[in-house]
């Protein structure tokens, strides 16, 4: 079943450029797709158009092949309570002055959904492998990738059906990553996700699909095997041969 | 080969706790050497002490020796010409390498008469700009009369890198210290700035002291690597043995993490 | 980042509290006090003529008597209730307007912004004087009430430029747009993370907005714009002082202390509360 679609969307902010033209994609459940460009791809604004945070100046964005509306207000709160995001930087993503049971609450209680927050609360943490003290405290006293943590417990306590990652490790360091990686590779089993980033490498690790954008199109999508066995587009194989890689084992 | 750096039981520390512990390392003329580590390591903290370049907040004891002349202990004025004419360094975020306010070819110009001084000769207006421009030539700049003549946030992100690269090019060092310099830039920037770095570093047989927390972009510049973790260091070695058959857990860790980056890519040719 | 825990609850260095915030504390406390006092006693009833004229201080009149032979040590009393009223009572206003009108501009669209910034500009270079004057000419005389106006609009100006930049860079935040995805409406954005964000900033703001009330204050009833009498102010004494300052100047000099010590205590409070609310000082990192 297909959860988000973009179709014939083109983005431009204000009078300027295209930032994005002619996109099609459409994200299907089960099946992570991986999003790739470098600065100024419009990778950012693809996020924004995929969250329902920007309008597209043409085309149209959809979500179980609804139209996206921001004036209708009870297909809206479906939308945010099915899609949600985990962001780069895991210091500006957490509100400072509240303490992380409220962070991870903020879903349940402005999507008014019905449930026991408390123990939704203790079962994100445990999701996430946080013990359930750590709802008692502030972001400032967690390291990045324990915040991280907390961010996607924020993203899965309402139980979403798609969750939007943007650069979610970028920012973290190489063994902290493998293990938030593991994290969302577990999560996979539960939910789709959208994966944001630069590196191609990380994307091939979690994604079936793969999107590769440059400077505001998509150059080449499909099945990340495929993608990876058989680049078509210049672009592609020169993101492919730029990417470090170690050394043979001698 | 001759050692250019030798860093012997550097210790750094604040009032509450110490950052770095007894570390030892050299560097031979013309040796391209990694550091790898975590954030938290120490590793940065260790390339600023090579400099002299530790906030007076820190206590540093230990020796260092760089080109035949003691850093710590150095009085700042000794540290200056030391800095100029045997260590540069390049930093991850050119942009706060780089004066805004000033054109990069002015910044660089700045560089080559300095440099110029302190070798006693003064050369003329003209002599240093045409140095300039072969030097933004030497580090790829496309039409370097045009680079020389923006202002830092006119150019992209890899363009200012090749400018801080440029820079320290000018002084002539015999050691370039490159802390995480591309980082911050894409995939393909990155590959060419590395690509850059190991031309330069090579032709002009300086020695390379290349900190990073990234593997694959270590041995892709390094032919020697050290590892440090908690401000130790757990293990060194040529880049080939290290990331074949590491011995520490720590190092088997970080190796291992990167290989499973690479296999999810092995699809590629 | 690594995955460890970089503070553990517990080991939080405890914060002295910052001299600046005692001495202001004490100073400000003070004023509070005697203010308060001045409700239930003051040394004399406030319009009577107990003394000689211009007596200087002595253990029957602390502060000297003033030209009619009234104990200034009452007036300043009394002075003290009327520069904390106005002082509050301006602060008040001027914090919900500003705060209003700074959080409605952080999020309005460019065009209204740029409005909003142009006469917020414009506000700020008016003279609270002119101000005083405008709003006292088109009331009933100058009472407590139009210098609060008066003082009030004047400071909203200030808070509400600075609450515009501090909610911008609150807008400007991840956990924003991770609270829009969570489904929060404007309203609680402002309400969950805005204002709880803004506000360490914001407090220290009102404590040095209120000194500058409180000298506004004085100036105003030095000019005859302040609350009318029978209400001490200061400012009323020492313009009611400034005849006899060559002979007496001890009715300038007290008025001018009682003043002085609570905007001294006001800034110092100020000061205080900006180095306690500062994280440097209470998270180790």
């Amino acid at each position: 079943m297909t959860l988000l679609a973009l179709s014939g969307v083109s983005f431009s902010y204000g009078r300027g450029s295209r930032v994005l033209q002619d996109i099609d994609l459409a994200v299907e459940a089960g099946s992570n797709l991986g999003i790739v460009g470098e600065s100024g791809s419009g990778k950012t604004t693809m996020l924004k158009l995929l969250l329902g945070l920007e309008r597209a100046s043409s085309g149209a964005v959809s979500f179980r092949g609804e139209r996206l509306d921001a004036a209708n207000r009870g297909f809206m709160r479906g939308f945010r309570r099915s899609v949600q995001a985990v962001f780069q930087d895991p210091y500006s993503s957490l509100d400072p002055r509240q303490r992380v049971f409220d962070i991870i609450a903020e879903p349940l209680r402005s999507l008014k959904i019905e449930t026991d927050i408390a123990a939704a609360v203790e079962q994100a943490l445990r999701d996430v492998d946080l013990p359930a003290d750590a709802a008692r405290r502030y972001p400032h006293e967690f390291s990045g990738g324990q915040r991280q943590r907390i961010a996607i417990a924020r993203a899965i306590v309402a139980n979403p059906d798609l969750i939007i990652a943007d650069e979610v490790v970028s920012a973290l360091d190489l063994t902290t990553r493998t293990r938030i990686i593991d994290l969302l590779r577990s999560l996979s089993a539960r939910m789709t996700f959208v994966v944001v980033s630069h590196d191609i490498a990380l994307v091939a690790l979690l994604c079936e699909r793969l999107v590769v954008l440059e400077k505001g199109r998509i150059v080449e999508q499909g099945a990340t095997r495929d993608i990876l066995a058989r680049p078509a587009h210049p672009y592609t194989r020169q993101l492919l041969a730029s990417t470090p890689r170690m050394p043979e084992r001698v | 080969m001759s050692t250019l750096l030798s860093v012997e039981d550097l210790q750094i520390r604040t009032a509450a706790r110490p950052l770095v512990s007894g570390i030892s390392f050299s560097i031979a003329a013309g040796e391209r050497v990694g550091l790898i580590g975590e954030s938290g390591s120490g590793k940065s903290l260790t390339a600023l002490a090579v400099l002299g370049l530790l906030p007076d907040t820190m206590r540093v004891t230990g020796s260092i020796t760089l080109d035949g002349h003691p850093v710590i202990g150095a009085r700042d004025r000794d540290l200056v010409p030391l800095r100029g004419r045997s260590v540069a360094a390049v930093f991850q975020e050119p942009m706060t390498a780089l004066d805004p306010l000033m054109r990069i070819g002015d910044q660089v110009a700045e560089v080559v008469r300095r440099r110029a001084l302190r070798d006693g000769t003064k050369p003329g207006r003209a002599e240093i700009a045409s140095r300039v421009l072969a030097l933004l030539e030497r580090v790829a700049l496309p039409e370097p009369a045009r680079i020389a003549r923006a202002f830092p946030h006119e150019i992209s992100g890899g363009q200012r890198q090749r400018g801080a690269i440029a820079m320290a090019l000018a002084c002539r060092p015999k050691l370039l210290i490159a802390d995480e310099p591309t980082t911050a830039l894409d995939v393909t920037t990155q590959a060419e700035i590395l690509k850059l770095l190991e031309t330069v570093v090579r032709d002009e047989g300086m020695g390379l002291l290349f900190i990073s927390h990234d593997l694959p972009v270590v041995a892709t510049v390094a032919e020697r690597a050290l590892v440090m973790r908690h401000g130790a260091l757990i293990e060194e070695g040529p880049v080939g043995t290290l990331f074949g058959r590491p011995s520490h857990p720590y190092t088997e860790g970080l190796v291992a993490a990167a290989r499973a980056f690479d296999a999810a890519l092995e699809f590629a040719p | 980042m690594s995955d460890t825990p970089v503070v553990s609850a517990g080991a939080r260095p405890k914060s002295s509290m910052p001299w600046p915030l005692m001495v202001g504390g004490l100073l400000v406390g003070l004023h509070l006090v005697i203010a308060l006092l001045s409700l239930v006693w003051t040394p004399y009833a406030v319009g009577d003529m107990v003394g000689g004229r211009l007596e200087g201080p002595s253990f029957v009149h602390w502060a000297g008597t003033d030209r009619l032979g009234r104990d200034l040590m009452t007036q300043i009393m009394i002075g003290s209730r009327i520069a904390l009223v106005v002082g509050c009572g301006a602060v008040a206003l001027g914090a919900l307007i500003g705060v209003t009108i700074g959080v409605l501009a952080a999020f309005a669209t460019r065009t209204l912004d740029d409005v909003l910034a142009a006469a917020l500009d414009i506000l700020i270079a008016f003279p609270t004087l002119l101000l005083a004057m405008l709003i006292v000419a088109s009331s009933d005389g100058a009472s407590l009430w139009t210098a609060i106006l008066a003082i009030g609009i004047a400071g909203s100006a200030i808070v509400a430029r600075l609450t515009r930049i501090l909610a911008k860079r609150i807008l400007s935040m991840d956990y924003i747009t991770a609270a829009r995805i969570s489904g929060t409406a404007s309203p609680g954005i402002v309400r969950i993370h805005v204002l709880p964000n803004i506000w360490p900033t914001l407090i220290v703001n009102f404590a040095l907005q209120f000194g500058l009330a409180v000298i506004a204050e004085a100036s105003l009833s030095y000019l005859g714009l302040g609350a009318p009498p029978p209400n001490a102010s200061w400012g009323r004494l020492l313009q009611e002082a400034q005849a006899s300052v060559y002979t007496a100047p001890f009715g300038a000099i007290a008025p001018g202390l009682a003043l002085v010590s609570l905007v001294i205590g006001l800034n110092l409070f100020a000061d205080g509360l900006r180095e306690a609310a500062d994280p440097t000082r209470r998270r180790s990192r």
